[in-house]
């Protein structure tokens, strides 16, 4: 379980999510304005950098085409901040078509805070420190620049296929 | 002045990273709190070490380790005090 720091305590109450575009306007959506948005039944395997996977494994979530939709940018790379901090770094059209999801429920259960509750990002085709717990928002950016654990010794890509685990 | 290359520093960081680190103090880049690394809280994520400012829980300094490499990362610490 990756948790670069302690688990900040988030009620889908105060949950918000929001998306900064390059020229610094915010889209944000409740708990609520996001389930609306439509959720998803995901079935999916997913990858961990320090050598497990977890195969079929059932996720509901929210598309991130469905926030794309609603987001004007013309930045190929994103960085994903969560609650507590935590950054990572992802290129736009990775998180398109049907590649990425804001998730709140694995295997038929809300999120716990300690798995990224309320929710966290998922983003399966690419190793699972990309997948941040406790997302709170993204932020264009117009060159890729690297998150936390990319800025300390982490591939700024991930690839599980190629192995693309460190610098 | 001009620049020379970094195997210029290789004598004084090799004889500086041989130091017990632990009992070595540094100062918070963000929060400005001076404590030895023992003071530190450190997370032993699964991904690599991550060692917090007691203070203000900010980012001291990480280690990743794997690949036959390790990644040392100390850029929440201004400097560390080492004894000579």
């Amino acid at each position: 379980m990756l948790t670069a720091g302690p688990t900040p305590p988030v009620q889908p109450d105060e949950w918000e999510f929001s998306v900064e575009t390059e020229k610094g306007q915010t889209s944000r959506w409740s708990w609520d304005e996001m389930h609306a948005l439509g959720v998803d039944d995901i079935e999916i395997d997913i990858h961990c950098v320090t050598h497990w996977s977890r195969l079929g494994m059932n996720w509901r979530g929210v598309s991130l085409d469905k926030i794309f939709a609603q987001v004007t940018t013309s930045s190929d790379y994103v960085m994903a901040h969560s609650y507590g901090g935590y950054t990572t770094n992802i290129p736009l059209d990775e998180l398109l078509d049907g590649r990425a999801w804001i998730a709140f429920e694995a295997d038929g259960r809300p999120l716990t805070a300690e798995h990224g509750g309320p929710a966290r990002l998922l983003v399966p085709h690419l190793y699972f420190w990309k997948s941040a717990k406790w997302v709170r928002g993204l932020r264009m950016m117009e060159r890729e620049q690297p998150g936390f654990w990319e800025s300390n010794g982490y591939s700024i890509h991930g690839d599980p296929w190629k192995e693309e685990r460190y610098w | 002045m001009t620049h020379i290359d970094g195997n210029a520093m290789s004598g004084v960081l090799s004889e500086l990273l041989t130091v017990e680190p632990t009992t070595a103090r540094s100062r918070c880049a963000n929060c400005g709190d001076v404590a030895a690394l023992a003071m530190a809280l450190v997370y032993p994520d699964a991904a690599g070490w991550v060692a917090r400012c007691r203070a203000c829980h900010e980012v001291l300094a990480t280690v990743v380790r794997g690949d036959g490499r390790t990644w040392l990362s100390l850029r929440g610490m201004t400097a560390i005090e080492l004894e000579r």
